[in-house]
């Protein structure tokens, strides 16, 4: 705990005017904890956040940018945020909605329609952490020209949570105990648990406000017929121009903006449809449009294409992370008509020893360079991002001998057909993800590896559109992990990870009474680890609240529950012209969408 | 010929039946849910995911699901769309204009190219022009549309960026140069479609010629002195049609499906690019109505089809 004295000691200084805000934010870099968790420490500590860094161009007047061509490989289908199934959702519906803040690549907010992010300096953020208080713009006006107030806020929380309206969002505005209206433009959030983590209600992607007077006719069950879930009227930057779901969306500038000559485009557009190599080829080669987003393609083909020079790959980091899990219960065995019940354990992975040679087994850095490059970087950790929780007590190698020599210590016997046992146990194991191409190349590096050290793996793959589904009769989902191990990626879509690591949690045990809708796919039981999520939950102290999930992230690896292979940042292409293009890993491609501009 | 119209749109309707049972339970027993990326998300609880499902009403049985799905299509109800929450006619009514016009002018050009090279090719069967012809038309038919979609892309595009390879389905603009834009967009995945078509097409139409030029009265045509041109045109390319007009009807229902490969290279908004998106994102309301319109045009163009055929050959006679 000394580097938390350390830290707070020189909190103290940059409140009293001894150290600049500065100079802190980079004595943490060296510390390796970067810019986004020394400005949300000072923030909690009292001192106030930056200032939103002002675009590197500001234009004169509105409009006159012309016309800006962006591309999506898969198509909007509906522009109400509340529904949104997946990023290009979420993204067609940022053209045209707006959250109160967005968050910048370091998980900074910035304000949106809010004047100001509340901080205990400001009296925003209650110092119990039951309250926020925000303060809204009083210039936001709707697509229809009525005024954005309070009396919205109020109603997006009532719309999501209404278990009729079926919303997307329902998960992020549960917390909320009421939200009172201070006068038109102040709304008080008071969530029923102290919140360390208050900026998950109307803050980036899942924070787009809908308008009450549009929206209030459709709440609940009618919500599927409301015309405005493929006409949005928002507050954006741009308006509906034309929409065909699955298609094309053009939107055109919107001249009563609340940000002052803003936005610098006359029109855009947001085609949809194809596949991911040729979007990049239409932006780095062809240059027929200007951004393109997700480019999941191998980096080889990637660099290839950039050499054309028309355009640039971008690196965003967020948390997400691709990992094999092991089974803590018998996928076998079948008790009181489920397979992987928790009441059993697993007959080779109960074995402390193999799952240690499992994780030497896991050649990271060949995936990394032979399949993911640039798009998936070898880790050690589960959380790996915002910077704050990553742990640094972690380490990964890959070593089959070393695998070896720990199963043969702990019993495991070669037989004559290259396969350890022990108590007439063979160390057979299927391995399964979904259908996709870099996971059946990760498979086989794993297998091969594998076999060295005397391991059989058998090879599984399903479906995406099966193994993500949540069909409670079906047991090929990853829900009902009816295999040893299995690997696929978790999204991290905020930068906080609380509501990501409750996949380690007891009450998350996914089973057949909770239909395998539990988060906790592993089925693994920790006690230690659950007194640490529910600690974290409550801390209100920021400097106090990342060492847990540091603890947290060190329990889930050193049991090695799971074995993180890489850590998968997004990856969008982007015109060599575009300005403020600039991606983050915590919101929508378009949380700046309002900023962007080209270059002459 | 009344009576047999009155049999057949009878056979009609059991047939429509069956095949709308056969596609349901095979779409309502395939696995999976249109839910896959709300999965992965920690955010969205379970509970939505349960919810939506019971919503669109994914967890009754099977017979019940159909018998309320052929009730509501009885009606004109076709269902709403499980990605986009909107009505699927209107989904489809959006792609259907594209469709057409793509898959119709690449048709068009099939023909064209067809005609021709067929009937000149069956006119001096085994000459250079038959035999270029030919192996024309079986390299034409043996690349796939995928391949030289990609093909065209790299060349018409990439190096040469004389194309583009990105169809939108409302250019900008208005008069000539929003005609112009169109067709130029349009060229690549036309050319790419019509070529295979015409590939099989000409020798289509080359058999049916042959077949034709060896009877008795197109000797008996060219005996009583009339000019090449006019024996072919009127007697031989005339009568050599009837099969192909058939086939040409058969082949109308496909324009509606769309051409679901060279629509996803070219990013054609058609039909087969809803198809495609549809399955795979298992939206089975859009997958069903799409398949069985089909199916419905299928059987509706084969009556058609039969039609044709007597009035252009009479002595076929319906009973």
């Amino acid at each position: 705990m000394d580097a938390e004295r350390e830290l707070r000691g020189m909190i103290d200084d940059v409140k009293a005017g001894r150290l600049s805000r500065r100079r802190f934010v980079q004595s943490m870099i060296a510390l390796g904890l970067t810019a986004p968790m020394a400005a949300q420490m000072l923030a909690s500590a009292g001192v106030a956040q930056a200032q939103p860094k002002a675009p590197s161009f500001t234009p004169t007047k509105r409009g006159g940018g012309g016309h800006l061509k962006t591309l999506w490989w898969q198509s909007p289908t509906l522009l109400n945020p509340h529904f949104a199934v997946g990023t290009k959702d979420q993204d067609g519906s940022r053209i045209f909605y707006e959250p109160l803040g967005a968050y910048d690549p370091d998980g900074n907010i910035i304000p949106v329609l809010a004047v100001e992010v509340p901080s205990l300096q400001n009296g925003g953020v209650a110092k119990d952490g039951m309250s926020v208080t925000w303060k809204l713009k009083r210039n936001a006006v709707w697509h229809d020209g009525k005024p954005f107030t309070a009396d919205d806020v109020v109603f997006n929380w009532e719309y999501t949570t209404d278990p009729a309206t079926a919303s997307v969002t329902s998960g992020v505005y549960k917390d909320i105990a009421r939200i009172d209206k201070l006068d038109s433009h102040t709304v008080k959030i008071v969530f029923k648990t102290p919140s360390p983590f208050w900026s998950g209600p109307f803050c980036g992607p899942t924070g787009m406000i809908i308008p009450k007077h549009v929206f209030e006719p459709f709440k609940g069950a009618k919500s599927r017929e409301a015309p405005a879930n493929l006409k949005p009227v928002g507050t954006g930057p741009y308006r509906l121009a034309d929409f065909k779901p699955g298609d094309v969306l053009r939107a055109e500038l919107n001249a009563s903006y609340h940000q002052p000559n803003w936005p610098f485009f006359d029109s855009m557009e947001m085609k949809g449809g194809g596949d991911a190599v040729s979007a990049a080829r239409a932006v780095l080669q062809t240059a027929e449009y200007d951004y393109a987003w997700n480019i999941q393609v191998e980096d080889d083909i990637l660099k290839r294409l950039e050499q054309g020079g028309k355009g640039r790959v971008e690196i965003a980091l967020g948390g997400n992370i691709e990992h094999i899990q092991c089974n803590q219960t018998d996928p076998w065995k079948e008790v009181d008509g489920e397979r992987s019940s928790a009441k059993t354990t697993h007959p080779l992975l109960s074995d402390p020893a193999v799952r240690q040679a499992l994780n030497l087994l896991v050649d990271r850095s060949a995936v990394q360079e032979q399949i993911y490059g640039r798009t998936g970087i070898t880790t050690a950790n589960f959380v790996n991002a915002p910077k704050q929780y990553q742990s640094k007590n972690m380490k990964w190698e890959f070593n089959a001998d070393k695998a070896g020599q720990i199963l043969e210590a702990a019993g495991w016997k070669k037989g004559p057909d290259g396969i350890r046992a022990k108590d007439g146990k063979k160390l057979k194991m299927v391995y399964q993800t979904s259908i996709n191409a870099p996971r059946q190349k990760t498979q086989q590096i794993v297998k091969q590896a594998a076999a060295k050290a005397g391991i059989d793996m058998e090879l599984k793959s399903v479906t995406a559109s099966v193994y993500f589904s949540s069909d409670p009769a079906n047991w090929d989902t990853y829900n009902h992990f009816g295999t040893d191990i299995q690997m696929y990626t978790t999204t991290m879509t905020e930068p906080d990870p609380q509501r990501f690591m409750d996949q380690f949690t007891s009450a998350e045990v996914a089973s057949k009474d909770n239909k395998w809708q539990g988060w906790n796919k592993t089925r693994w039981r920790n006690a230690e680890y659950d007194k640490l999520w529910k600690a974290a939950e409550a801390e209100m102290d920021p400097v106090k609240r990342a060492p847990l999930f540091i603890q947290m992230n060190d329990l889930v690896i050193k049991n090695v529950v799971v074995i993180p292979v890489v850590w998968r940042p997004r990856v969008a292409v982007i015109s060599k012209t575009l300005r403020e293009a600039v991606q983050s890993g915590w919101d929508s491609d378009f949380w700046n969408l309002a900023h962007w501009s080209r270059q002459a | 010929m009344s009576k047999y119209l009155v049999r057949r749109i009878l056979i009609l309707i059991p047939s429509l039946f069956g095949i709308s049972l056969v596609l349901f339970t095979v779409l309502a027993l395939a696995p999976g849910d249109p839910f896959e990326e709300l999965a992965t998300n920690p955010n969205v609880p379970a509970e939505v995911r349960m919810n939506l499902r019971t919503q669109y009403g994914l967890d009754d049985p099977v017979p019940v699901r159909y018998v309320r799905w052929l009730t509501s299509m009885l009606k004109g109800d076709w269902g709403f769309s499980f990605v986009s929450r909107i009505n699927v006619d209107t989904l489809i009514m959006q792609r259907l204009p594209t469709t057409i016009w793509v898959l119709g002018c690449a048709q068009l050009l099939g023909l064209l190219v067809a005609l021709p090279i067929g009937v000149y090719s069956a006119v001096r069967p085994y000459s250079l022009f038959d035999q270029v012809a030919t192996t024309l038309a079986f390299i034409g038919f043996s690349l796939p549309t995928f391949f030289t979609g990609i093909l065209f892309i790299l060349f018409f595009s990439i190096y040469l960026d004389w194309l583009p390879f990105i169809y939108q389905s409302d250019v900008p603009g208005t008069g000539f140069r929003w005609l112009w834009n169109n067709i130029r967009q349009a060229i690549m995945p036309v050319t790419v479609l019509g070529l295979a078509q015409a590939a099989s097409m000409t020798r289509f139409v080359r058999s049916a010629v042959l077949d034709v030029i060896r009877l008795d009265y197109i000797n008996t045509a060219r005996a009583k002195g009339l000019s090449e041109w006019v024996t072919i045109a009127k007697h031989v390319v005339r009568n050599a049609l009837i099969p192909v007009v058939t086939l040409m009807a058969l082949q109308i229902p496909g324009i509606f499906t769309g051409a679901v490969i060279t629509e996803q290279i070219f990013r054609v908004p058609g039909i087969g690019s809803l198809l495609i998106t549809s399955i795979l994102s298992n939206d089975t309301p859009v997958v069903m109505a799409i398949t069985f319109v089909f199916a419905c045009l299928v059987v509706l163009f084969n009556l058609i089809a039969d039609l044709v055929y007597g009035w252009l050959d009479p002595r076929i006679s319906y009973r």
